[in-house]
């Protein structure tokens, strides 16, 4: 797939000296769904901020589609569509004719039929001629996308889609995320909740305190560093663990009803089979088991944890 | 160019101010109108004429500037300031305009305001005062180029306050008396020696003469300097706003 975003040694300083973003090095491929994941001041908002023109970066090199951000910023701009975090919005205008603004502001003559079926698409239509004061929270929040959709760009930044949203809204949310993916839209979000990235990213970057931690596959990140657990339920309780199983990676829970088994499924060999052999040795027995998978929660967790 | 840009910030400013209309055309009308009965009728008829001039007609330049200057400033603040309060500056910053369409859309559409409030309190005022206009292509120089400057001024006010009591200051405290003081209702005549020249420091005083000589003819002071001070304060409005963009300056962190 080829890069449609490149970020080469991109720093930030803040007046105040905070330093927001630090040597990021990141790629974004045309067509994907790419989740920045990151805690409250890791420098998410900055990093899109930046590529997006609202703020100017202290040092680094961003190019769009092999364009400068700064040299050519009216066509790159022209590409880009911004949802940001805040519901900043033009209180007192109508619904259409905020739209039609945006249309306007980014260099598109007007276009009728293209807002109409923006705002249908976001089931706004029926709220075209209320004023945006009257919308509910969900609603300002799809209008916002609405806005960024008017001039038809290549990438959509959504700066933490869902923050604040209900669990169903946050659901449609996705589902217009994927379909705007389907008409070859590329897609960088930031997210606090790892279930979203989850749920839609093909690529996952990690930042934590102003750098980029990992990159990858969201596939390949939970298969490379996800842990999975065997956890076996015993027949008869323990007490603790018998000292002939000690050079396993052994927890006891439950009571000593459940024996944990740690395992890393990188490894050549899970010592599940050694495991079970030693037990069996030992005479204990079990009556059920069950493996989980580390989520990319844990993962996540795990990384800005080393990172700090 | 990207006029379709210039041509929506243009059109949503305007549209702003069709939702006050109320407020933005009768509130100066009728504070204008009330100067008329005040200064032209009750106080004017007992005030000699000065260069020739009714003292109602003569006060009509000065009221129209005291509008226009006003007006030009707040529109042009307060519509670039309000994205920046409610957060809407994102989009502005994110969109593919250069800074000249942006101070094309929102200084174009702040004086296209104040021009058709300066023409409204004109016809006003003719209700009131004979009035005469010796000449009109001057005064409609000065008329767009006094509104134009200003509201570059305001542009730069919206940019620099951070709160909505600063936006208000300079109208109030700084060119309101500045137009009071720089003989709105007198000549620098009636002044004693001393305030004549001290008056002279007053750029306002430049605006309102020169406007004032395009209607009667009379002026205190030269019609050139008057146009060259206006001229000046309106490319010093642009070098500082060039100043804004280029460094960012409270708008872009």
């Amino acid at each position: 797939m080829t890069s449609i975003i490149s970020v080469e040694k991109l720093s930030k300083t803040y007046a105040s000296g905070f330093e927001a973003l630090r040597d990021i090095n990141l790629e974004i491929r045309k067509g994907e769904i790419f989740a920045l994941l990151g805690p409250n001041g890791a420098g998410k908002t900055t990093l899109i901020s930046i590529i997006c023109g609202i703020v100017n970066a202290s040092a680094g090199k961003v190019t769009v589609a092999g364009r400068d951000i700064k040299a050519d910023y009216r066509a790159v701009r022209s590409m880009i569509g911004l949802v940001p975090q805040e519901l900043a919005t033009d209180m007192f205008e109508t619904v259409l004719a905020t739209v039609t603004f945006s249309r306007g502001l980014f260099g598109r003559p007007k276009d009728s039929a293209l807002i109409e079926r923006i705002l249908r698409q976001l089931s706004l239509w029926d709220k075209r001629d209320s004023k945006i004061v009257t919308l509910s929270g969900g609603m300002k929040r799809r209008l916002l996308i609405a806005k960024a959709l008017a001039h038809e760009p290549d990438i959509l930044f959504l700066d933490e889609p869902t923050a604040g949203v209900d669990v169903e809204l946050r659901k449609d949310m996705w589902e217009i995320v994927r379909s705007m993916r389907e008409s070859g839209v590329t897609i960088i979000l930031t997210t606090h909740y790892i279930e979203e990235a989850e749920e839609m990213a093909d690529r996952v970057g990690v930042i934590a305190k102003g750098e980029i931690i990992l990159v990858e596959e969201k596939a390949e990140l939970m298969r490379k560093l996800g842990r999975k657990q065997l956890v076996l339920q015993l027949q008869d309780k323990l007490s603790e663990i018998p000292p002939s199983l000690h050079m396993h990676n052994l927890q006891l829970i439950g009571d000593g009803e459940e024996l944990v088994f740690h395992y890393d499924t990188r490894a050549e060999r899970t010592g599940i089979t050694a495991l079970l052999n030693d037990m069996r040795t030992a005479g204990m027995t079990f009556k059920d088991l069950r493996t989980t998978q580390s989520s990319l929660e844990d993962i996540f967790v795990d990384l800005v944890r080393q990172a700090r | 160019m990207n006029i379709h840009a210039v041509r929506a910030i243009y059109g949503f400013e305007m549209s702003r101010w069709g939702r006050t209309l109320l407020q933005s055309i009768v509130s100066p009308v009728l504070s204008t109108s009330l100067y008329f009965v005040v200064f032209g009728a009750a106080i004017g008829s007992r005030i000699a004429e000065i260069d020739g001039v009714s003292y109602g007609a003569f006060i009509v330049p000065g009221l129209i500037m005291l509008t226009l200057l006003t007006e030009s400033t707040s529109n042009a603040s307060f519509g670039i300031y309000f994205p920046r309060f409610t957060g809407t500056i994102y989009e502005l910053l994110s969109a593919p305009v250069s800074p000249i369409e942006i101070v094309m859309g929102y200084v174009g559409a702040a004086a296209t305001k104040s021009i058709i409030l300066g023409l409204i309190i004109l016809a006003t005022a003719s209700l009131f005062v004979p009035l005469r206009i010796d000449h009109p292509v001057w005064m409609v120089t000065f008329l767009v180029l006094t509104a134009l400057t200003f509201s570059l001024f305001g542009f730069i006010i919206g940019v620099w306050a951070d709160g909505f009591e600063k936006l208000q200051v300079v109208p109030l405290l700084v060119i309101t008396p500045l137009v009071f003081l720089g003989g709105t209702f007198y000549s620098l005549n009636m002044l004693p020696p001393f305030w004549q020249t001290v008056t002279l420091f007053n750029p306002l005083v430049y605006l309102i003469n020169g406007f004032r000589w395009s209607f009667y003819g009379v002026s205190d002071v030269n019609i050139g300097l008057s146009l060259a001070m206006t001229l000046a304060f309106l490319v010093l409005c642009m070098a500082v706003i060039w100043y804004i963009f280029r460094s960012g300056y409270r708008l872009k962190a």
